[in-house]
């Protein structure tokens, strides 16, 4: 299964989802292929006229421009996820490193989409990251395998 | 053809980022493989990379710890060579993150021999009547 992770650049998650035999849906494959494509002098920062139409979808057009290109990044990731994982109040995510507006959105449309959902916080100690761990291994346990990518 | 980047954090005390390159030499994948100080990052067909790291991460399964990187290693957008040094956007996460392996190490040990572990019960925060009633009290005492 597609389980979308957050926040989205995790390394933690997303070696965890890989390791219970799901896909992560993780913001560097949407980085990954921008830098691909020919034709953008700075990607991610770049757009293609395409993009604003994605990030549209989402927020209006009064909405800051920032939200707009993010969420023209996560629309695939968001379209595709089947289950997600949600870090709540991830020390990156805060202050200008992390975009709030954005975050709260992405936190709102997982809610409204009625996929399995397991939320949980960073542990700190070795007791959390046990408990962590083990949550995160019963819910992927109890989601479908993914298929195998070719 | 699916390209595909991957970052490969070690975080253990029998591995070196060398030897898991060397090791990657050693398999003769078509892949480009780049020695960092967190590990390494192999770039590579999907077809080729996923497999390699599967084998890899056999060497230490509770220390390497394997993520998708958008650029690839040297790519002239991110690399600092090209930048005048600094941080590279993504190093403050994978930083924070970082220093929280060695537990998720240890969990996933004890998740292997089957412990499961008891949630402690969280310190609930003051509730706002109870406030006022504190705040009531020593202004009758004064």
């Amino acid at each position: 299964m597609k389980v979308f992770i957050y926040p989205t650049n995790s390394l933690i998650l997303s070696d965890l989802v890989e390791r219970f035999g799901h896909e992560p849906l993780a913001i560097m494959q949407e980085v990954g292929k921008k830098v691909r494509t020919q034709g953008l002098d700075s990607p991610p920062m770049n757009m293609t006229p395409e993009d604003p139409k994605f990030g549209l979808k989402y927020a209006a057009v009064e909405v800051p421009s920032g939200v707009r290109g993010r969420m023209s990044l996560f629309d695939p990731l968001l379209s595709k996820a089947e289950a997600a994982i949600v870090v709540t109040e991830p020390v990156i995510s805060f202050g200008c490193m992390g975009c709030a507006r954005t975050n709260e959105l992405v936190n709102f449309l997982l809610r409204g989409k009625k996929i399995p959902l397991l939320r949980l916080d960073y542990p700190n100690t070795e007791e959390e990251a046990k408990v962590f761990v083990y949550k995160i291994s019963e819910f992927l346990k109890s989601l479908k395998p993914a298929e195998v990518k070719k | 053809m699916d390209t595909v980047t991957k970052m490969v954090v070690i975080n253990s005390s029998k591995l070196l980022p060398s030897d898991v390159a060397i090791k990657m030499y050693e398999l003769k994948a078509d892949v480009m493989v780049k020695e960092t100080c967190f590990g390494i990052i192999v770039s590579g067909e999907r077809s080729v990379v996923d497999p390699l790291l599967l084998n890899i991460r056999k060497l230490d399964p509770y220390g390497i710890f394997i993520k998708e990187r958008g650029f690839s290693p040297g790519e002239p957008y991110r690399c600092r060579a090209t930048r005048r040094g600094g941080a590279k956007p993504g190093f403050h996460n994978l930083e924070n993150e970082d220093k929280l392996l060695p537990h998720i190490a240890s969990a996933l040990k004890a998740l292997d021999r089957g412990e499961i572990p008891v949630e402690k019960k969280q310190k609930k925060k003051l509730d706002i009547d109870k406030l006022r009633e504190i705040i009531k009290g020593s202004e009758e005492l004064k």
